[in-house]
């Protein structure tokens, strides 16, 4: 397992990784991208305004004119074709990169992505290989509305033969990105247009982060939270302000979908006794209720409760900010949460609520708010 | 035409307040696309629009009421506060749908007109795409479709040259987009979309052809947008159009080219329009108290219709 993002740990040349610069998600993406492109000239961007100014985001600024057209190639609207292009110069040797501004779009290569990406090595014995990375964005907020706001991951995480990471910290939105190119299977990443704002220490040059599953955020002996993506950052919060009324929160961040790496999970529930998953999807059939049922299959012993899931609520999602409160899981509800899973006292919960409340200000429920920018 | 104008201008001179939380697509410069399209079509006529609808919505006789409350996220939006500008719609008036996703009602207006000859009925099915749409396989696989069973679906690309920030020709090769639809033997048009009159009559025609049962059509009317793709402001400055390029479509607005030709051919003056923009102006602005005013939908509206 990885630990923590501690002063303890080191960057990519036994430096202490607190030594390493601040720098947001999507400048820590943007390293990534040019640091496997100057590493590999197999390595290449692919997707719908690569060449546009607004470069996804930042997270493609400069790259068309340090490495080509050749090598930042510009794309038709058109998925299905896009990712099955990709899938064929990976099967050639190539390593692509495709970057899709939003998750939805995925939709329309499903086809490709689940029957040739996943299956191509499978089906040719071994014999074929499809280094290939999708990165899908998440949008949030500012009424994007019901097309614009999913988190796709469990469908993605279904099938056999993909990876799907979801980094949430900085330094693994770089490091797992280089892995996932160097990765010789196909890699959907999954990250969250909120998290892009979010600053962390994050080493220089060429690292990698593997992509063996959950890290710990934060550790703590009372409950187990298993976070994905953005919701690790309310969730954060939330251990934070609870620990103040003695409960602590071991916190841990999935990254990856799939493979699903349970072990360090079991660990922790073994000792904490309580699970809560928190999910940027829905609930049913989520990345939550597989960690809940391998819980139960394999540490059912050791709960002292029924594990529980937060996710989003039970419909699509609306554009109105009228309809948005209570949508989203956020630090105040998965303290709440955390309150009666661990039967903490009436009173507790109110003081941590309260403070909640009072570091959210007034904050309006469509934007970022300034804490989740960290850094981390 | 000036009502559609005049409605986006202020959503642009509004949108700063961060009352209209949501994305916002204006079709300034694209406004005789819009009506001449929808001229020629009646109330039961289905119209399929995309991420840009405002303008769509409006010439089709969509309730300007309604649209902005949903654009401000208000209960009394035409979706209740659930889609906001992306997802326009008055079925009342044949609004049928708006698809954020790029391509995505190519089929869905070709199942309409399925359904319409399945059920006897002489009225067509239109779907008001992008450029871009056309690089979807759906526009392909509808088109296909349409042909083979001679349907009432008339696919009308409004090309304004971009799609966000990529210019058409670092997305498709240098050809008639026109030779598309030839190619699945689909019936194909095209016209100045800035010229109010070649938009209608085109249409009209492709209209009529459907009626009569003599089945799909396509149409390409070059027009262009003004603004930035997204949002209320200009963006000429991030340099993925030249000044000059914008400067001469300016030259081309079809609203001044409509009220000028109106002005010659004596059906207005001066005088008679001025008052019109005065009334339109007036009703735009009750619309904008409208919906500035209305109710937030609660949390416990966001739970419902999620089955029928
Ligand atoms: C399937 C899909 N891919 C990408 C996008 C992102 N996107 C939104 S609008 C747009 C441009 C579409 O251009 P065009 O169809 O020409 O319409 P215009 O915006 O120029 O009116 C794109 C690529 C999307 N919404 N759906």
């Amino acid at each position: 397992m990885s630990m923590p993002d501690t002063s303890n740990s080191m960057a990519g040349d036994g430096e202490p990784l607190a030594n390493a610069r601040l720098i947001n998600y999507a400048d820590a993406i943007r390293e990534g991208l040019a640091t496997a492109m100057e590493n590999d000239p197999s390595v290449f961007l692919m997707g719908e305004g690569i060449a546009d100014p607004a470069s996804f985001f930042g997270t493609t600024k400069g790259l068309l004119d340090q490495f080509g057209a050749a090598r930042a190639v510009e794309m038709p609207i058109a998925e299905n074709g896009m990712v099955g292009v990709a899938i064929g110069a990976a099967l050639s040797g190539q390593r692509p990169v495709i970057s899709l501004h939003r998750v939805e779009f995925a939709l329309l290569a499903i086809e490709q992505i689940v029957n040739n990406a996943a299956k191509s090595h499978y089906v040719s014995n071994g014999r074929h290989k499809v280094p290939l990375v999708i990165r899908m964005i998440v949008g949030r907020g500012w009424g994007q509305g019901p097309e614009h706001s999913q988190s796709l991951e469990s469908i993605f995480g279904h099938f056999p033969g993909l990876k799907v990471m979801m980094p949430t910290m900085p330094m693994d939105a770089k490091g797992m990105l280089i892995a996932a190119i160097e990765d010789d299977s196909p890699v959907i990443s999954i990250e969250h247009r909120w998290l892009h704002y979010s600053e962390g220490h994050v080493p220089e040059g060429h690292y990698v982060t593997a992509l063996d599953g959950p890290a710990v955020l934060r550790p703590g002996g009372d409950v187990t939270i298993v976070g994905t993506s953005y919701m690790n950052l309310e969730a954060l919060r939330a251990a934070e302000v609870l620990a103040e009324v003695g409960c602590e929160v071991e916190l841990i961040d999935l990254r990856m979908v799939r493979p699903l790496n349970m072990a360090p999970i079991l660990e922790s529930v073994g000792r904490t006794g309580r699970l809560l998953t928190v999910d940027s999807s829905w609930a049913a059939f989520g990345t939550g209720a597989e960690v809940c049922a391998q819980v139960a299959e394999h540490a059912f012993s050791a709960l002292k409760a029924p594990p529980r899931r937060m996710a989003l609520a039970n419909h699509p999602t609306p554009s109105s900010r009228g309809m948005v409160p209570g949508f989203y899981p956020d630090s105040i509800s998965i303290a709440q949460a955390v309150g009666e899973l661990c039967g903490l006292s009436a009173s507790d919960v109110g003081a941590v609520v309260s403070k909640l409340v009072e570091m959210n200000g007034d904050q309006p429920i469509d934007t970022p708010n300034a804490y989740f920018k960290g850094p981390f | 035409m000036l009502r559609i104008r005049l409605v986006e201008e202020a959503i642009a001179a509004r949108y700063v307040d961060q009352e209209m939380r949501c994305p916002v697509h204006l079709s300034v410069g694209q406004e005789a696309t819009a009506v001449g399209v929808c001229a020629p079509l009646r109330p039961e006529d289905k119209v399929y629009s995309t991420h840009r609808s405002h303008a769509h919505y409006l010439a089709k006789g969509g309730d300007l009421k309604a649209m902005l409350a949903e654009i401000y996220g208000k209960a009394a939006g035409c979706c209740g506060g659930r889609g906001g500008s992306m997802h326009l719609f008055d079925t009342s008036v044949g609004m049928e749908l708006s698809v954020p996703i790029v391509g995505s009602s190519i089929p869905l207006a070709t199942g309409a007109a399925l359904a319409m000859k399945q059920r006897g009925e002489d009225n067509v099915a239109v779907v008001i795409i992008g450029d871009a749409a056309i690089e979807e396989g759906v526009f392909h696989e509808s088109m296909n479709f349409a042909e083979l069973n001679k349907l009432p679906v008339i696919y009308v690309c409004e090309n304004n040259l971009f799609s966000i920030y990529t210019s058409l020709n670092q997305r498709q090769p240098d050809r008639p987009i026109t030779d598309l639809a030839e190619a699945h033997g689909v019936a194909s048009g095209q016209a100045d979309g800035n010229d109010i009159e070649a938009v209608c009559s085109t249409m009209a025609a492709a209209v009529g052809r459907a009626r009569e049962g003599g089945g799909p059509s396509f149409l390409v009317f070059e027009t262009y947008r003004w603004f930035e793709h997204c949002g209320p402001n200009m963006d000429n400055h991030l340099g993925y159009r030249t000044e000059q390029e914008f400067e001469n479509w300016k030259g081309r607005d079809p609203v001044a080219a409509a009220r000028a030709a109106l002005i010659q051919s004596g059906a207005g003056d001066e005088a008679a329009l001025a008052t019109l923009a005065d009334d339109l102006s007036r009703e735009i602005d009750a619309a904008f108290e409208f919906a500035k005013n209305a109710p937030l939908p609660g949390p416990d509206a966001a739970v419902q219709h999620v089955y029928a």
